[in-house]
């Protein structure tokens, strides 16, 4: 009841003020998940790039800003007509979006034909910043690429030689076990064996049976929201936690380590963000955004905060003209964005070249240990620009 | 694979069928009996899952005082929506079922995501349960999957015979054959479907209460369990309860075996399987009853 009379006080609040909105206020189309499993990431998103817009006094490049939203549903059958929708009939000038790389890859397809300025705050799909990499297209999370290398090293380091990988089949999964091996390989390891799950579904105890007939010196996944959670019960009911070491990127325990009652911690996982950083940014974005939401941020409510500082960055350097994307490009790449991760630039094809940071879960919180690979770059295969 | 490794797959496929068994069990029993295609069981087990995790802490944390606690809210929710919703659409198309039971589970996930959010949540396995066996050298097995499956095998006896020795189960079965010559012969056929519906309803939201320890509980969590269900209920012939068992222990194999040896086409061999014996009896393995 209490979510409901706040979601209608700000429904009123918002339509109070568009109606107050100056004639050229900047169109901002968040496309993001507002029901089904991403809903809280969405959220979280969102909540990131307003708090960064109203640190700015509610302006990008100047003008007012105006948010149209739109409920993507994590479903990549309705993208192209959503996007469309927000470009062609609510005339956005900027489109934020999204979560899901299916939605977020037929996203990046219309913007690309259209020009329109596009910000993906999470999608980690090397499509994205791969063979649909455009001038106007920027992404201000990760690539899925990106943990999976920086843990191979880490894993080369620690003396492991024979490492079992097991993920869901899908892009993400695979992108980041792809990551894994290239680097635990070239550092003299072997990966034995790869795993895969058919997407969604989250019964393992086949594969731990095998894992276990396997003996590898340890096992690198991907998986995230209640796979991550059960994955982890499973490996520590299956009695493999203590003798064949877990490793993941880290979404197996970002958010879900409550869920998973114990049974995470001191799991080692790579990612760009982590807790008690230490930076000033973090701390000034962490108490704001505690003081706004009643809540702590996370590594999605961080992309969101950073989405909005790229676009903040870009539109200055155009007095808000959302349509000079060359120029907004331009600007963007010869600019050190001040993200609570650390600091970070962006590469020729608009990914982050940023810090991966090797954290250890403890009790909700998932605290750096060091700094796994530093100013990491993506390959962006396929990236002609 | 040795010995050893070849039967603790099969250990896992066991557990893994009678999980499905009891989840499946719901659907062909109110589509057998009632005639009603159902897409909101996934809701039950669903809303069974949330109930094993927001009932805890009301119930001071006693995992089973929670599932007695959840077993009785969910035959009265079963009663009462069988009475609002489902006693109208006996007589009506399936189609007609299928929209307003497609419409329930929209409900039932707005509901869910007003009063509990969009979070995962975990359930932690009762104390007295959790411990484990070893099995070789490396691997253990969890007690709590053990009584999982000793639970379903219990339930699936307990419901053969109920419906083949008691007289409750005899008037299900002949209402499900000819429901008017039923109501002639003086017995109330409509308390008699609201009892079969409420007990589909409350088998569904226990299969979810009681596998929430071993899995995670998420918003959508019901839609992927509704889709393998339609496969044990088809495979095993719709409405035949003996049928979804001998399924649903098949589907266990081929899932865990298929895993390990056939990596490649794991995500599709169920289905390749309902497909064939599809071809082979087009109305599943057993009739009806």
């Amino acid at each position: 009841m209490k979510r409901l009379t706040l979601s209608l006080v700000t429904a009123t609040a918002l339509f109070g003020t568009t109606q107050l909105m100056a004639e050229d206020a900047l169109k901002v189309g968040l496309m993001l998940p507002a029901s089904g499993t991403y809903a809280q990431l969405g959220n979280a998103i969102e909540n990131g790039f307003k708090l960064y817009i109203e640190k700015e006094g509610g302006k990008l490049g100047g003008r007012d800003v105006e948010y149209v939203k739109l409920d993507d549903e994590s479903d990549p059958s309705k993208a192209t007509d959503n996007i469309n929708k927000l470009i062609k009939s609510d005339k956005v000038d900027v489109v934020v979006g999204t979560v899901h790389s299916g939605v977020a890859a037929a996203m990046a397809k219309v913007a690309k034909k259209t020009g329109t300025l596009m910000v993906v705050p999470n999608a980690g799909s090397k499509l994205i910043t791969g063979p649909m990499c455009a001038p106007n297209i920027f992404r201000s999370s990760f690539s899925n690429w990106q943990p999976g290398y920086a843990m191979g090293k880490v894993a080369a380091d620690k003396g492991y030689k024979k490492v079992v990988t097991i993920t869901w089949k899908y892009g993400a999964g695979e992108e980041s076990v792809g990551g894994f091996k290239e680097s635990f390989e070239e550092n003299g390891g072997e990966v034995v064996k790869e795993m895969f799950v058919p997407f969604p579904n989250v019964e393992f105890q086949a594969l731990l049976t095998e894992i276990a007939a396997t003996k590898p010196d340890a096992v690198y996944t991907f998986f995230a929201g209640g796979g991550a959670v059960k994955f982890v019960k499973d490996y520590k009911a299956a009695g493999l936690m203590n003798s064949i070491p877990l490793l993941g990127a880290g979404f197996l325990t970002d958010g879900t380590l409550k869920a998973q009652g114990g049974d995470g911690e001191g799991l080692l996982t790579t990612l760009h963000y982590a807790d008690s950083l230490d930076n000033e940014t973090d701390k000034t974005f962490r108490t704001a955004y505690n003081e706004s939401f009643e809540m702590k941020p996370d590594v999605y409510a961080v992309q969101g905060y950073d989405a909005a500082q790229i676009l903040s960055i870009g539109l200055a350097a155009v007095d808000g003209d959302a349509t000079k994307t060359k120029e907004i490009a331009a600007a963007v790449e010869s600019a050190e964005i001040d993200s609570p991760r650390g600091k970070f630039t962006l590469s020729k094809a608009h990914n982050p070249i940023q810090d991966i940071y090797l954290r250890e879960a403890k009790g909700e919180g998932n605290p750096v240990i060091s700094v796994a690979a530093a100013k990491l770059d993506d390959p962006a295969k396929g990236c002609r620009m | 694979m040795d010995l050893s490794v070849f039967l603790i797959q099969l250990l896992n496929s066991l557990q893994y069928g009678l999980l499905l068994y009891l989840v499946a069990m719901g659907l062909t029993l109110i589509f057998g009996i009632m005639g009603v295609i159902n897409l909101a069981h996934g809701s039950f087990y669903m809303i069974g899952a949330y109930m094993a995790y927001a009932l805890a802490p009301l119930v001071g944390g006693n995992f089973f005082l929670t599932l007695l606690v959840g077993l009785v809210l969910a035959v009265i929710l079963g009663y009462l929506l069988e009475w609002a919703f489902f006693s109208f659409l006996y007589d009506r198309e399936h189609l007609q079922q299928v929209l307003m039971t497609y419409g329930l589970i929209l409900v039932f996930e707005e509901v869910r995501s007003l009063l509990v959010g969009d979070d995962v949540y975990g359930v932690s396995v009762p104390d007295i349960l959790s411990g484990s066996i070893a099995l070789g050298d490396v691997m253990t097995y969890p007690v709590y999957r053990l009584f999982v499956s000793a639970v379903c095998l219990l339930l699936a006896l307990g419901m053969y015979l109920v419906f083949t020795r008691t007289r409750l189960g005899m008037m299900i079965r002949a209402g499900s054959v000819n429901r008017e010559m039923v109501q002639s012969l003086g017995i109330d056929i409509k308390f008699l479907y609201r009892v079969v519906f409420a007990a589909g309803v409350a088998i569904a939201a226990f299969a979810g209460m009681i596998s929430a320890p071993v899995s995670s509980i998420y918003p959508g969590m019901g839609n992927q369990v509704l889709i393998i269900c339609f496969v044990v209920v088809v495979i095993g012939g719709i409405g035949s309860i003996r049928g979804a068992f001998f399924a649903a222990l098949l589907i266990g194999l081929v899932d865990t075996f298929g895993k390990v040896l056939l990596p490649e086409a794991s995500g599709v061999l169920v289905y390749v399987l309902m497909a064939l014996i599809l071809l082979w009896k087009p109305n599943g393995l057993f009739k009806a009853g």
